[in-house]
């Protein structure tokens, strides 16, 4: 069996003429749609046998539309005329029920993308079922076979899907794309034979292209690595120290940067970055860009989700807050434009999102930062959703490693690091030369100077 | 209402026909889910209510089970050649595509119990009803405190017809309403910015909000959060006996040891509670349960996602670890009771093991007298979300509301810190549990395996003797 992808999208173009022609008769204004498609087949092996194997197939229709300032939204997953028919006079009917809203509207027509650059995101190799499932059992033996302490598994997952979507406004713009990914990921788990107790970890890779993916023994490999590791963990007295942040983890402090810069969380009040363009939030080490049409990049794509083009925004520029993230919407309300982050889910308004989101690079290397630490955290997994995003207090569970005099002791978990991410951009002390982008945010290791760290 | 096929344009032996391509000899089982939804979200900011969003969504799910192994397919196109052709990948899991025997159905039965009579449809509520409702709580939450500076509110409701036919006969399905309410406050004084979140809602009609003036409570709430966290100081740091309040804080049981008692994990004992059925894993205080049979309530549903009954399932009694909750597979493959746990987002995804509400129950003790007990401490009033490694069995869960405890009396307020544990240990050290119990207002989800679905929890006033905060402030 071969996962075929589909053929909807021939058919697209045509209805999207077809429902932006019957929104215009019942009177809107303005309108846009979204058209979307995914075939995708995952495959999770359990101990060496198959133990889930999903097939997906799906398509979605979205529609806005506007009478003057009033909108709204609708989807539905039935093509039929008939149902796009009701869907288009039920959204219209919606959009006459809310208030005006004066920044609402599609962009300008001359901000629309002029050119659409074909990103090569499709990968036209198929991979059979058959294929799928040795790949995830190669994946799952690598990790069970790397250490004897590694019995039992949450299983390996290896999955390919195609998708392609359409976006379209009563501007005439009409622009589609198509993408492929390909993934393959484990979660071996160890025993303590002395103290009892398991340890899991995780390992992935994720690429568009099947030939980029890591290699089935790579990332089984790595699992058992960092499952292995985690041994033995144990708690830490209540102290405030150095916390190393692995590149996995750090990436995450970047996405707080992100969403504090939206232009939604800002015109909203609900960002600790609230007033704070032109000015210094970070060490003057921090760089942090977006980047929508980065060569590769799972984040890249020619046009953001209102068909404007993706381009490159320096968020923070030496330290310094240099650009918001916005759409159409939230630019207006902040009396800006859009950045061409608009990102949009079907039968959604637009929101803003990230593209390819990075920390630039330092130049020590992650064992130099180590060996910096006299007593400090290396963190390597959190838990939790302790990030206040309109105060910056930031509170979560943490797993790692505790370091004396640049090595590692031993793992560490049950404990908590608490900060205000105000003050933590401020505290980074040293950036890893390790950028590498394994999804579509990326950042090196971050060293942050103390953080208060909750134990015994 | 029971649904049938009709309302899937389908007729019955169209399902019997491609569920019998899924049901080769060597597959043990196969079901069909067939669902169709109407989701209707409103949305208010500055004021405005400004966003209005319907989505409509049909399709079928089609598993097959061989062992230990499942196949799965879905289509959001409903044809006879559709569905065929999903049921056929379903089956590839199967040793071989042989031996189909025509199917029928045999037990043909609506819900036995009826949890959320409703007199009207959720799809019923006019847009105007909708937006006067947020309209309301923007004026209620201004009114609370001029430091109010911004309300945001939702109100998303969801009617969900599914139906499951099974290989073993069985035909059976459900119509589901579920609505929620949520108001966010942002209270503003000075350069002193803060948030505050309060909502509900269940398996309920519109009525709900608007009787005993529950949406502007829920409004008041919100904003009396905001307020209290102006005045908050920079949480304690470390290890301290910590008292939570009734109701959502019960996030605690979902994630300290409801995750931990879903059976697929302990089938593949990668849980930190594998093999502890008879053993004590809490204080003798401690009975908590799993019951998706409460009426009205958010987590609850006449019958489960693969049509078993929902059903009030001990987990730990006076202490001793009773049951895990499950579906089929794993009830199946571990020789235990079906407890009607079988859970799944939409027609999208497969059944998992999963909780419905969770609760403690009642003890003896006097709240006031629980928090007379402590000298120095937390005291955790409401939460935000939480999280459960399953396998080290570490959790945490973070305090959205949260005071000092002092001498015996509740004293300042605290900035919001995330509080950690260890599933197994973190009950043991209950001392004490209030006679208090109060189910959460309605506004749960869980996530698992990238599914989300609703659910409830529920707790009495409880003192947990030790756990680990993790504040700012060096303690």
């Amino acid at each position: 069996m071969t996962n075929v992808p589909s053929t909807h999208g021939d058919r697209f173009p045509e209805l999207a003429a077809m429902v932006l022609k019957h929104a215009k008769t019942l009177g809107a204004t303005e309108a846009d749609l979204l058209v979307a498609e995914g075939d995708s087949v995952s495959v999770q092996v359990r101990m060496a046998e198959v133990d889930r194997l999903s097939k997906a197939r799906e398509k979605v229709l979205g529609i806005r539309v506007f009478f003057g300032k009033r909108s709204a939204s609708s989807s539905t997953s039935d093509f039929s005329e008939a149902s796009l028919d009701r869907l288009v006079s039920d959204t219209c009917s919606l959009a006459k029920a809310v208030v005006e809203d004066d920044t609402s509207g599609l962009p300008a027509s001359d901000q629309m993308a002029a050119e659409i650059p074909d990103m090569d995101m499709r990968d036209s190799r198929q991979l059979t079922v058959d294929e799928e499932i040795d790949l995830a059992k190669r994946t799952e033996q690598s990790a069970l076979k790397a250490d004897s302490r590694i019995t039992n598994s949450e299983g390996a997952e290896c999955s390919a899907g195609y998708g392609s979507i359409l976006l379209a406004n009563s501007h005439g713009f009409v622009g589609s794309y198509a993408s492929s990914s390909y993934s393959l990921s484990v979660s071996p788990i160890a025993v303590d034979s002395q103290n009892g107790g398991m340890q899991r970890d995780y390992w992935y890779s994720v690429k568009r292209k099947f030939q980029e993916l890591d290699s089935p023994e790579q990332v089984g490999q790595e699992a058992a690595r960092r499952t292995v590791r985690r041994l033995g963990s144990r708690s830490l007295s209540t102290q405030e120290v150095p916390v190393i942040f692995d590149p996995e983890i750090a990436q995450g402090l970047l996405g707080h940067i992100a969403s504090a810069a939206s232009g939604y969380s800002l015109y909203k009040g609900a960002s600790f970055l609230m007033g704070q363009l032109g000015k210094k939030i970070a060490d003057e080490s921090v760089t942090v860009v977006d980047d929508g049409r980065l060569a590769n990049g799972l984040g890249s794509r020619p046009f953001d989700g209102e068909g404007l083009p993706t381009r490159r925004n320096v968020v923070v520029d030496k330290g310094v807050l240099t650009s918001y993230l916005l759409d159409t919407y939230s630019g207006r309300k902040l009396g800006m434009t859009s950045t061409g982050n608009a990102s949009r889910s079907v039968g959604e308004n637009p929101t803003v999102g990230t593209t390819n989101l990075f920390l630039s690079p330092g130049t020590s290397s992650p064992e130099e930062i180590l060996k910096s630490t006299k007593r400090g955290l290396l963190v390597t997994e959190l838990i939790g959703f302790g990030v206040n995003m309109v105060t910056g207090d930031y509170s979560r569970g943490a797993v790692g490693f505790w370091i004396e005099n640049g090595e590692i002791v031993h793992p560490v978990e049950e404990v908590t690091i608490a900060g205000n991410l105000k003050n933590m951009f401020n505290d980074i002390e040293m950036i890893g030369n390790d950028l590498v982008f394994r999804g579509r945010t990326a950042s090196p290791t971050v060293k942050l100077r103390k953080m208060m760290v909750a134990g015994h | 209402m029971t649904p049938s096929p009709s309302d899937f344009a389908l007729q019955e032996q169209d399902i019997l026909q491609a569920l019998t391509k899924a049901k080769s000899r060597d597959v043990d089982y196969a079901d069909m889910y067939l669902e169709s939804s109407v989701t209707d979200s409103v949305s208010m900011e500055e004021s405005l209510v400004k966003r209005a969003v319907k989505n409509v969504a049909q399709g079928a799910g089609i598993r097959a089970v061989a062992g230990e192994r499942t196949g799965f397919a879905y289509s959001d196109d409903l044809s006879v050649q559709d569905l065929v052709q999903a049921a056929e990948t379903a089956r590839y899991i199967a040793e071989s595509p042989q031996g189909e025997k025509p199917l029928a159905v045999t037990h043909r039965s609506g819900p036995s119990q009826n949890l959320y009579p409703l007199t009207e449809p959720l799809t019923d509520i006019t847009t105007e009803a909708r937006v006067d409702l947020l309209n309301q709580i923007d004026v209620e939450a201004r009114k609370y405190d001029s430091r109010i500076a911004k309300v945001m509110a939702s109100f998303n409701t969801e009617q969900k017809i599914f139906l499951v036919v099974n290989s073993e006969g069985q035909l059976v399905g459900d119509v589901q309403p579920l609505a929620r309410l949520q108001v966010t406050c942002i209270a503003e004084d000075g350069a002193n910015r803060q948030i505050g979140s309060y909502g509900g809602g269940g398996r309920v009609g519109f009525s709900f909000f608007v009787e005993n003036d529950r949406a502007l409570e829920f409004a008041r709430e919100a904003a009396r959060q905001a307020i209290v966290n102006l005045d908050a100081v920079d949480a304690p740091a470390g290890a301290m006996p910590v008292v939570l309040g009734g109701g959502w804080p019960g996030i605690l049981l979902h994630e300290a040891i409801g995750h931990g008692l879903e059976a697929d994990f302990n089938r593949r004992k990668t849980s930190a509670f594998s093999d502890l059925i008879g053993q004590s894993v809490a204080s003798e205080l401690c009975t908590i349960v799993d019951d998706g049979t409460l009426p009205f309530r958010r987590g609850s549903m006449n019958i489960d996602d693969e049509g078993t009954p929902t059903s009030r399932t001990m987990l730990i009694e006076k202490g001793i670890l009773r049951g895990y909750i499950t579906d089929r597979l794993n009830a199946r493959l571990m020789g235990i009771p079906l407890t009607g746990n079988g859970r799944r987002e939409d027609f999208r995804s497969v059944v998992l093991p999963r909780m419905t509400n969770t609760f403690m129950l009642s003890g003896e003790s006097n709240p006031e007298d629980i928090i007379r007990s402590v000298k120095k401490g937390l005291y955790a009033a409401s939460f935000g979300g939480g999280q459960v490694d399953i396998t080290s069995g570490k959790f945490v869960f973070s305090a959205s509301e949260a005071y000092l405890i002092e001498d015996g009396k509740v004293t300042r307020p605290v900035k919001g810190a995330t509080l950690i544990g260890n599933g197994p240990d973190v009950l043991k050290k209950v001392s004490m549990v209030g006679h208090d119990m109060k189910l959460d207002e309605g506004i749960g989800t869980c996530g698992k395996e990238g599914q989300s679905v609703p659910v409830g929890v529920g707790l009495p006033t409880i003192k947990v003797d030790e756990m680990t905060v993790g504040g700012t402030a060096m303690a």
